[in-house]
């Protein structure tokens, strides 16, 4: 047999064989993102305007977007939707303030001290597994209906992330480490904000990531179960009132004030944990 | 034999000062009820460089945490420069198989470590232009602000080395120090580090699992074997220094090696 035979091969000279990628896996980024919302708003669409599900349980795509221009009119020209935003927000920055640091004062209790995690511990697994959103009744008769009872939901569920980062961190420094910090003379404290702290900085970091999303989870949760007069109580008003393209609406604007915590988190650990960029990267 | 070839590499005249000295050190793990070491005496000489070798578990990792002063003594005297060693001294250097540099820090900041933590922040920014001469001294000079993931194995190992002398320790105490880089460069560092350590006149100890390692660097190799873990043979090493390469293949090495394998438990080094 010839190289004759072999089509391929005598057009590319001495390439025998390359690495195949098949065109599917080939698609840029942006092109497979957009192109995936353009098939789903279609479905969407198409499922709606054959009149197979009723407006009140799926709006249109085109209503959606009604909604939308008008929430963000309302919020940009300071309508009544800006005030239950800017509660909606404070109850968010307090919550994960209150929760770093209750949570990273526990965490070093936890991870640096043995009473810590003899006694300590166990009690924070035993909380952690409860379903923290059952307490909210209990938030509210001890705290009323205003702002207390969301923040108090909220830091909760955010604390235990960060509980377990912190603590997680503070055992993520080898023996080596140790021991280098030890011949140099190191204090019991040098040796943690010098060296385990910093050391741990990632894992802290993913604690936080995962109490940024809960923190947000709590606030609308306290909302809804404890009224006021935040952005998750106009969510509830719009649903009773079944205006389900106006919740849409409202969670979308939600939704981007989370994902601007969660850009927070992200920018902030790669400035801090600047000596790590795989796990930056991977988490972006 | 021994007294005369040591003889040889001291100046005539001088006699070499005491640094370190182990009389009758022992440990016993009293939980689980394991001597690790027997009985030891050793003595280091100011500008001598020394290694002990012996199989995995023979007692040299206890024995160097002794002299570090990580791990206290069951019975026996340690003394460093006439002082006993009660903990760890700013005057021990030490050394890991792992150069530990940390990665938030810069290799100057690296490298002037233990001064921060011994004397604050400002007398570490102090020590900065020594800092540098030591990175010129092994040979990694412009390499001030390079973070620890910039650099290979070896030259991390020779920061390591750099924050090692910082402190200006009286003794250093290598703990299998080149063990975890390739064979070429291991060969490289341990042919710098005998530079290093003519340079600085430095006192050093080796720890080690390699027989030509030890011949190659050593003055003095302690063999040592375990249960409990003791001396059983010393063995001075008379090639002139400084030390080469080439040297490996000469039949006064051959000789040295053989000496000190037929010492040791054949198997233990497979």
């Amino acid at each position: 047999m010839s190289q004759a035979t072999l089509p391929a091969a005598t057009s590319q000279a001495d390439t025998v064989w390359v690495e195949q990628v098949s065109w599917f896996d080939r698609i840029p980024r942006s092109v497979a993102m957009a192109g995936l919302a353009i098939v789903f708003i279609a479905i969407w669409q198409m499922v709606s305007s054959v009149g197979l599900v009723s407006p009140i349980i799926l709006p249109s795509p085109s209503e959606t977007l009604r909604h939308i221009i008008f929430v963000g009119n309302n919020l940009l020209s300071g309508g009544y939707m800006l005030p239950a935003l800017w509660l909606t927000l404070q109850e968010l920055v307090i919550s994960f303030a209150l929760a770093i640091l209750i949570g990273f004062t526990l965490g070093v209790l936890v991870g640096e001290t043995v009473f810590g995690e003899r006694a300590v511990m166990p009690y924070l697994v035993a909380l952690d597994t409860m379903p923290k959103v059952a307490f909210a009744p209990i938030f509210i008769a001890w705290l009323g209906f205003g702002i207390e009872s969301k923040v108090a939901l909220a830091t909760f569920i955010a604390t235990f992330p960060i509980v377990v980062g912190t603590a997680a961190g503070l055992h993520a420094a080898d023996e080596n480490a140790r021991m280098a910090f030890k011949t140099m003379g190191a204090t019991r404290w040098q040796t943690l904000v010098k060296m385990k702290l910093p050391t741990g900085m990632p894992q802290f970091f993913t604690g936080l990531k995962i109490a940024s999303v809960g923190v947000m989870a709590g606030v609308i949760t306290g909302e809804f179960l404890g009224g006021g007069k935040g952005f998750g109580e106009l969510i509830r008003v719009a649903s009773t009132n079944l205006d389900t393209g106006r919740v849409f609406a409202l969670i979308l604007y939600l939704s981007l004030l989370g994902l601007a915590t969660y850009g927070l988190v992200i920018w902030l650990e790669r400035k801090i944990v600047f000596w790590q960029r795989s796990s930056a990267r991977i988490a972006s | 034999m021994s007294v005369s070839t040591l003889e040889a590499f001291v100046p005539a005249g001088q006699k070499a000062r005491p640094v370190y000295e182990l009389r009758r050190v022992s440990k016993t793990y009293a939980r689980r009820n394991i001597q690790a070491l027997g009985s030891v005496d050793l003595t280091l000489t100011e500008g001598s460089f020394s290694s002990v070798i012996g199989a995995s578990g023979c007692g040299k990792s206890t024995l160097l945490k002794i002299m570090a002063g990580l791990v206290p003594p069951s019975s026996g005297s340690v003394m460093l420069a006439g002082k006993p060693v009660t903990g760890p001294r700013r005057d021990i250097g030490m050394m890991f198989q792992q150069a530990t540099l940390f990665p938030w820090k810069t290799a100057l900041e690296n490298i002037v470590l233990p001064i921060e933590i011994r004397d604050g922040k400002a007398a570490a920014r102090a020590r900065h232009d020594e800092a540098r001469a030591l990175l010129e001294l092994v040979g990694l000079k412009g390499f001030d602000s390079v973070y620890p993931s910039e650099l290979s194995g070896g030259m991390a190992q020779r920061a390591a080395i750099c924050r090692m002398l910082i402190t200006e320790p009286e003794v250093l105490l290598l703990d299998e120090p080149f063990s975890a880089l390739d064979e070429l460069t291991r060969d490289y560092m341990n042919m710098e580090l005998q530079r290093i350590c003519l340079a600085r006149k430095a006192t050093a100890f080796l720890v080690t699992h390699s027989i030509s390692e030890a011949v190659i660097l050593s003055d003095t190799v302690y063999v040592m074997s375990p249960r409990p873990g003791r001396f059983v043979e010393t063995v001075e090493i008379d090639l002139p220094r400084p030390r080469t390469l080439d040297m490996v293949t000469t039949p006064r090495f051959g000789a040295l090696v053989d000496r000190i394998r037929g010492h040791l438990d054949k198997g233990s080094f497979l």
